[in-house]
């Protein structure tokens, strides 16, 4: 058994070598293939991370009224943070409002002026709410509507929910963030689909000019095994030099898209993607092209074998 | 060894190849087998070596029907027949020594007996300095003896040799014949296929002769007489 696995492997490399033009012209379409997957991913993670990063934008306001009492909010904000769909609240209070608007206006005297002239603080206090996902805003607002957010007296003491002044575009927002990543996975399943039907039937061409060859093979008793066992070892070499190919080749591209990926897509830079995550990438890519190349050749040979 | 036994062969369109063909082949004989293009010769050579099933009758070796075998009983069938093709069939992208390593290594012979025995076989076909060269750089000649060292390197039973002469010249076709009538004198059967009617007449052995799928003479020392 190791001997006859030892020399199908032998002839799988022999193969790969003295059919130069033929390896050539399949590595090439296989890089082709893996490079379209590698794009894909690159695709599929800035479209997450734009997405999060939009996503995070969103968010919703809880203005207080001036007179509601800190105990309250607070209890309020226990109540909030208990809710699963709630992934971060900041709490503002009083002052910090009041300093934020003074912060935001110190070159507008006539609005310092005026606050000058009421004297008191008329701000109350603020939640600034980030909700797991944006469709999960509708929930906290209606919960906040609920008892929970009315003082023991009796008196609402939330001024106003800018959730609802809000409403249409964060659910305009939701749906195209929902649509953008159904198209997207359809995209990517139908790109690798092509790509992998072009690779198949590039290893099957390639296995069509030894058909005369597996039947001469045949003819002197060579089991399936010993005839396949060559063409699937040549067509996991070609899916290993077009995965280590691929790899190399994606670090320039990526270094000359980078910039521009990060201008174009809030800040996510595809080099620096590609560099954090090295070792999933490597995997995908060589894990694809290797079981595609033994998939292709395993498939390609058995219509040959039932001389 | 090999019996055929009322064998007929009729393809989808009607057209019969064979049409109840009976012969028996003993061990060591050396059969020629003439006929005129599409008399049946190639399916009745495709018929032993398990390529096409009979749709009547059946082929016989040693008592066991050939389309009875299964899968891995046609290898080890095929392992016991040594075959030589008009055109040569040779792996195009192995070398004279490597093609026939080949049907050794197919046949689970050890690497020692291949460094032995390949060596050893091109020489008695007078190939033994071209061993490292690929079959593009051989000539028909050489490429056919590579073929018959191919075919009784595993010391086979039987050498079917189809057409073995249809490339060459009446030098190469001289000295491929010297080597199949040596390869049955060592007590292999040889089942030949071919038009020469020098080669046929000048061997004075066994011509079992086709026509339209039907034979129609069987001569112990016969001639080619088409």
């Amino acid at each position: 058994m190791i001997t006859t696995t030892q020399r199908i492997i032998k002839s799988g490399f022999l193969n790969f070598w003295r059919n130069g033009f033929i390896s050539l012209a399949s590595v090439l379409t296989m890089v082709i293939t893996l490079c379209v997957i590698a794009g894909l991913i690159f695709m599929s993670a800035l479209l997450s991370i734009t997405l999060n990063e939009i996503e995070k934008k969103v968010d919703i306001n809880v203005y207080f009224i001036p007179q509601a009492d800190e105990a309250d909010i607070l209890n309020l904000k226990q109540a909030l943070e208990g809710l699963p769909e709630v992934a971060d609240i900041v709490y503002l209070d009083r002052e910090q409002v009041l300093d934020n608007f003074k912060e935001e206006h110190k070159e507008d005297q006539i609005e310092l002026q005026a606050l000058q002239e009421i004297g008191d603080n008329p701000f109350g206090a603020v939640f600034n709410i980030r909700a797991q996902e944006t469709s999960q805003y509708e929930g906290i607002a209606q919960f906040l509507k609920s008892d929970s957010a009315l003082s023991k007296g009796g008196i609402d003491i939330i001024d106003t929910v800018n959730y609802f002044e809000n409403k249409v575009v964060i659910d305009r927002l939701t749906k195209i963030i929902n649509t953008a990543k159904s198209l997207g996975f359809a995209i990517t399943l139908l790109f690798v689909a092509l790509s992998v039907v072009i690779t198949f039937n590039t290893i099957r061409l390639a296995i069509f000019i030894s058909k005369e060859e597996i039947s001469v093979m045949r003819l002197v008793g060579a089991s399936n095994m010993y005839v396949r066992g060559p063409f699937v070892v040549t067509g996991i070499m070609y899916g290993f030099i077009a995965g280590v190919c691929t790899l190399v080749l994606l670090y320039p591209i990526t270094l000359w898209l980078g910039p521009k990926s990060a201008d174009f897509f809030v800040g996510v830079n595809v080099f620096t993607y590609y560099v954090r995550n090295f070792g999933q990438i490597f995997f995908i890519v060589m894990f694809s092209g290797i079981v595609l190349g033994a998939i292709s050749s395993y498939l390609a040979v058995r219509r040959y074998l039932k001389v | 060894m090999l019996y055929f036994d009322r064998v007929s062969k009729i393809y989808s369109d009607d057209s019969h190849a064979l049409q109840d063909v009976t012969f028996t082949i003993e061990p060591q004989e050396f059969v020629s087998i003439v006929g005129h293009s599409g008399a049946g010769k190639t399916t009745l050579l495709k018929m032993i070596l398990a390529e096409d099933t009979p749709t009547e009758g059946a082929v016989f070796f040693e008592s066991n029907s050939i389309q009875d075998f299964d899968r891995t009983e046609i290898n080890s069938f095929r392992r016991r027949i040594g075959t030589v093709f008009q055109d040569f069939r040779l792996l195009p992208h192995k070398t004279a020594y490597e093609n026939i390593a080949f049907a050794m290594e197919a046949a689970g012979r050890s690497d020692v007996d291949i460094e032995a025995d390949v060596p050893h076989v091109l020489n008695l076909v007078d190939l033994g300095d071209k061993m490292w060269n690929f079959p593009h750089e051989l000539s028909g000649g050489e490429k056919q003896r590579v073929a018959i060292a191919r075919a009784i390197v595993n010391q086979p039973d039987i050498v079917i040799a189809d057409e073995p002469t249809g490339n060459l010249d009446p030098i190469n076709t001289y000295e491929i014949v010297q080597i199949l009538k040596k390869v049955n004198d060592l007590g292999t059967t040889v089942i030949l296929t071919t038009h020469n009617k020098g080669v046929i007449d000048s061997l004075k052995k066994r011509v079992i002769t086709m026509d339209r799928g039907r034979l129609i003479r069987d001569d112990h020392e016969g001639t080619y007489v088409l």
